[in-house]
């Protein structure tokens, strides 16, 4: 396999880490007010990716510099083509740094954290919507001239299939999100998130098959055996996971929607293969895996980079993911000023 | 517009990521000392001060991480002619410091911030040092990639498509500029976290007269040893980043000093009433420290500096070709920066570098000799409005040392290869007015937000003073007394141990 090859593969596994990891993330932000019946509740789900969630985003990081230093001008075409929904996708991350960092900051302010809270949940939305209607429009093509800038508006940015691929992605992040809560939580959160994710199952199903579909035939170099892969895993994901769900095996259900993710990210990138960014305008401006790659050296040396540093990187956060894999109980003794008090939160959690 | 919209967004944020980013890089170094005194120790008062300046350090890591992302993308956003010519050799220190830096200090963060009670105490203390190491090395990766540009090393232009080709990564990663930069910085980062320490600690000691007063002697103490160590350190190497730059970018030197004739035995302006233009006139009042230019340049008081003029009429010859190559008249070239702005913030710098040498051993003396003044000075108001402007002091720096770095390189974006005019994204100039907008409104309104907590749990204190504090014994009051409190203090917390650090 040559070396462009490679990095186009790591890159979409950087896409799909992201995806998955982040994916939770955003799902337990969208339920934030659907779950919780009280703030003590908010603080459990927030607390589920705590320790976790800056190391998530690291992986949108990663990708987008490796599309840097190994496709140059598919990270500079794509980037300043895409400029609103990124400005978009950069103001809701920006928010929700500072909503999950500070909405506990005034210890008994409650005014403070439900309006942080808020924030969170509007931001959980607006980012992966966005990062959705990116990825779909580099797997669908935007209009590039010869020099490969961008001559489009944003309402070409705004196509019907991009937009399926936003509901589709939000829909498998809620159901992904609500997953993650049923094995990190306990108490009457894990009920409630359970019955949930069994009503958004059949939604989510519908739409990423839909949007599966029409990327399989509708979109990029026309369906490829990769792409066809991609999403029958996608949908055993989604099939193992319901029934998972229905027999209350939390952690199969759990995995099922990941393998549901990282189809949908074999789909797409198999999809857009062998090119990286097609262009609708001027065929010239097409950026294919080969046109766009950097040199072969600074690829060599990144390839080392990755070797090394990869695994090394997954060890670690693999173990911090070990380390809190406690579930998170209801309001517990730790906001909690006395045992006693906790004690009484926890029973007035149970009974509402 | 296009252009000038683009630098004004690029400088805006830069300048703002990098407010927050020397104090996380110096605060978390500190507070891995502190809670390294304290799991060797057993002392609880370090443990109380790990806890203090560590909340503190959370939230300022906060914005650092929302505004870095910014910079991550937006060379490829804004910058799009640019990422296209120096990806190939810019973006692998960017893809390492993701690799490398960024996992290493976010995840660790996580398990310091979580791991609290938790973690075995060895384990959790190598896990703060472990975000330290993450935030040098992500340092390291960035300074890197500006050292280049700065002064290209390591690269070819590939024929095909004209733009920069890596050829050595090991030249980038080690050249004279990004190892200058590196050791320059990050002394100045733990100078700013040491002067916030300081100047908080003696805001503190003159509030409320023995209130916390241990805590705050042994924060100032430490605020005070580590600005004389560190202005120590930033001011040596920063007089030999000045050679090296003087070197390999005689122009910027130049600019710094408004020396526009070339002179042997050139003197140091220290100040002069000159305008900030693009090229003042000569000044009409100056005062100077003959000589010394040429000695900060070049070790020796009668070594040669280059003045602007006749670098001006080097470049225009010499980068005839490029100015044609696209499309622009060579003769109408201009290749000096801001003078006025290079020259001031230049003094800025250096000015606050020195003044908070001399902020540290005064007060370093005045700990020694005359047990009890500090604290008697700090219910003075000046003092402590003294405190908290040398607290300022160390952020200024930061900012005027990279405006002056920055602007210092213009016309150029890498330097001799491409210049920022022409590395600017083809983009509507609508869309940068809405982002630059947008940038402003939401970076103005999360600065306060930060600034705001910030404040409020400075002013806070330490948690768990109503429990005995162990080794402190010269009469600090171990119970906060809650009616003369102000403001903020009364909510302070019934703290207990089960509570994990920093919770959220
Ligand atoms: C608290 C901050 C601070 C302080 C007190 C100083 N500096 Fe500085 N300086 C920086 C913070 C800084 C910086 C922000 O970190 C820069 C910007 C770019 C860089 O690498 O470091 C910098 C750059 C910088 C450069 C630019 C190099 C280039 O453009 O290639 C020079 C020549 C100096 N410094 C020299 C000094 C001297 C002689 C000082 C003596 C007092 C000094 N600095 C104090
Ligand atoms: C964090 C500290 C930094 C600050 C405060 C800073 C500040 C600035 C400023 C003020 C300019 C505008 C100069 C002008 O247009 O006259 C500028 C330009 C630029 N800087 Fe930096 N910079 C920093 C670090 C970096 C780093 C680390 C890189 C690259 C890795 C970088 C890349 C650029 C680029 C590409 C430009 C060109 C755009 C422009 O001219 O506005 N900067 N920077
Ligand atoms: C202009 C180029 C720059 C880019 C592209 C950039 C990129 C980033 C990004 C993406 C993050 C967030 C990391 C996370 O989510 O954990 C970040 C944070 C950070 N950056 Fe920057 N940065 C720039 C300038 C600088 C400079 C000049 C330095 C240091 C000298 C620096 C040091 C740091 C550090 C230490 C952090 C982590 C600590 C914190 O978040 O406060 N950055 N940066």
């Amino acid at each position: 396999m040559d070396l462009p090859t490679v990095w186009f593969l790591l890159i979409a596994a950087f896409w799909a880490g992201y995806l998955v990891l982040e994916g939770f993330d955003f799902g337990v932000g969208m339920l934030l007010f659907v779950l919780a019946k009280t703030p003590g509740e908010r603080d459990q789900m927030v607390r589920t990716f705590g320790p976790v969630w800056d190391g998530n985003e690291v992986w949108l990081i990663v990708a987008g510099a490796s599309m840097f230093a190994a496709f140059p001008n598919w990270y500079a075409s794509m980037f300043s083509a895409l400029y609103l929904p990124l400005l978009i996708l950069l103001v809701a991350l920006i928010l929700r740094v500072l909503a999950i960092e500070y909405r506990r900051k005034h210890e008994d302010d409650i005014v403070w954290t439900t309006r942080w809270d808020r924030v969170l949940v509007g931001c959980s939305v607006l980012a992966p919507a966005m990062v959705a209607a990116a990825l779909a429009d580099v797997v669908r093509g935007i209009p590039l001239d010869a020099n490969s800038d961008f001559t489009g508006t944003l309402l070409d940015l705004l196509s019907p299939y991009a937009l399926l691929g936003v509901v589709a992605i939000l829909s498998l992040f809620v159901l992904h999100g609500a997953t993650f809560l049923g094995v990190r939580t306990e108490g009457a959160l894990r009920q409630r998130s359970r019955r949930l994710a069994l009503r958004a199952w059949p939604v989510a199903t519908v739409l990423v098959g839909a949007f599966g579909l029409w990327s399989l035939f509708g979109q990029g170099g026309g369906a490829s055996v990769v792409g066809a892969v991609g999403v029958a895993v996608a949908v055993a994901g989604l099939l193992a996971g319901g029934a998972a769900l229905l027999r209350g095996h939390e952690s199969a259900a759990f995995a099922g929607t990941v393998v549901t993710i990282l189809g949908a990210a074999v789909l797409l990138f198999a999809q857009l293969w062998p090119n990286v960014l097609p262009s609708t305008d001027d065929p010239a401006g097409t950026l294919s895996v080969a046109s766009a790659a950097s040199s072969p050296y600074t690829l060599k040396v990144m390839t080392w980079v990755a070797v090394v540093m990869a695994p090394i990187v997954f060890l670690y956060q693999g173990w911090s993911y070990w380390i809190f894999r406690h579930r998170v109980a209801a309001d517990g003794f730790s906001t909690a000023a006395s045992p006693l008090d906790a004690l009484q939160r926890r029973r007035a959690a149970e009974d509402a | 517009m296009l252009l000038e919209l683009a630098r004004w967004q690029f400088a805006f944020t830069t300048v703002f990521h990098f407010i927050f980013v020397p104090l996380t890089i110096g605060l978390s170094g500190l507070v891995a000392l502190m809670q390294t005194r304290w799991v060797r120790s057993g002392d609880d008062q370090y443990r109380r001060m790990t806890r203090f300046w560590g909340k503190l350090l959370l939230i300022n890591f906060a914005i650092g991480i929302a505004t870095g992302l910014v910079q991550e993308f937006q060379f490829g956003m804004a910058w799009s002619a640019y990422s296209r010519y120096v990806g190939d050799v810019f973006g692998a220190p960017l893809a390492m410091e993701g690799l490398a830096a960024f996992f290493l200090e976010s995840t660790f963060l996580g398990i310091w911030i979580f791991g609290w009670d938790h973690l075995p105490k060895k384990l959790h203390l190598a896990s703060i040092w472990l975000v330290f190491v993450g935030t040098n090395l992500s340092a390291y990766f960035i300074l890197a990639a500006n050292a280049w540009m700065q002064h290209p090393v390591g690269y070819r232009i590939d024929p095909e498509t004209g733009n920069a080709a890596l050829t050595s990564i090991w030249a980038v990663l080690s050249s004279g500029n990004a190892v200058f930069a590196y050791l320059h910085t990050i002394p100045a980062a733990v100078l700013t976290a040491a002067g916030l320490m300081a100047g908080i600690s003696i805001w503190h000691l003159g509030r409320r007269a023995g209130h916390e007063t241990a805590f705050f002697r042994r924060s100032l103490s430490w605020g005070l040893k580590g600005m004389l160590v560190a202005s120590l350190l930033t001011i040596v190497v920063g007089h030999f980043f000045g050679q090296y730059m003087t070197e390999k970018q005689p122009m910027k030197m130049a600019a710094a000093e408004a020396l526009y004739t070339t002179e042997k035995s050139a003197p140091l302006s220290l100040m002069t009433i000159a305008p900030l233009e693009k090229k003042p006139d000569r000044p009409s009042f100056e005062l100077k420290i003959p000589g010394l230019t040429s000695f900060l340049a070049t070790n020796s008081f009668n070594g040669t500096v280059e003045g602007i003029d006749d670098l001006q009429a080097q470049d225009v010859r010499r980068f005839a070709p490029y100015e044609r190559a696209q499309g622009r008249d060579p003769a109408e070239a201009e290749y000096y920066p801001i003078v006025g702005v290079t020259y001031w913030t230049f003094r800025l710098m250096m000015g606050l570098g020195f003044w908070m040498l001399g902020v540290a051993v005064v007060g370093l003396l005045l700990m020694r000799r005359a047990p009890g003044r500090i604290e008697r000075l700090a219910t003075r108001t000046w003092f402590r409005r003294l405190a908290l402007g040398t607290l300022a002091a160390g952020f200024l720096g930061h900012a005027a040392g990279w405006m002056f770095t920055e602007v210092g390189r213009q016309p150029w974006v890498v330097t001799g290869l491409l210049k920022t005019q022409d590395a600017v994204s083809k983009i509507g100039v609508s869309t940068i007015a809405i982002s630059l907008g947008v940038f402003i409104v939401l970076y103005v309104a999360i600065g306060a937000i930060e600034f705001r907590l910030f404040t409020t749990l400075a002013r806070k204190g330490p948690e768990g003073g109503d429990r005995p504090p162990a080794a402190s014994g010269n009469g600090d009051a171990p119970t906060p007394e809650r009616d003369e409190l102000d403001d903020h203090d009364h909510d302070e917390d019934h703290e207990h141990p089960h509570v994990p650090l920093l919770v959220y």
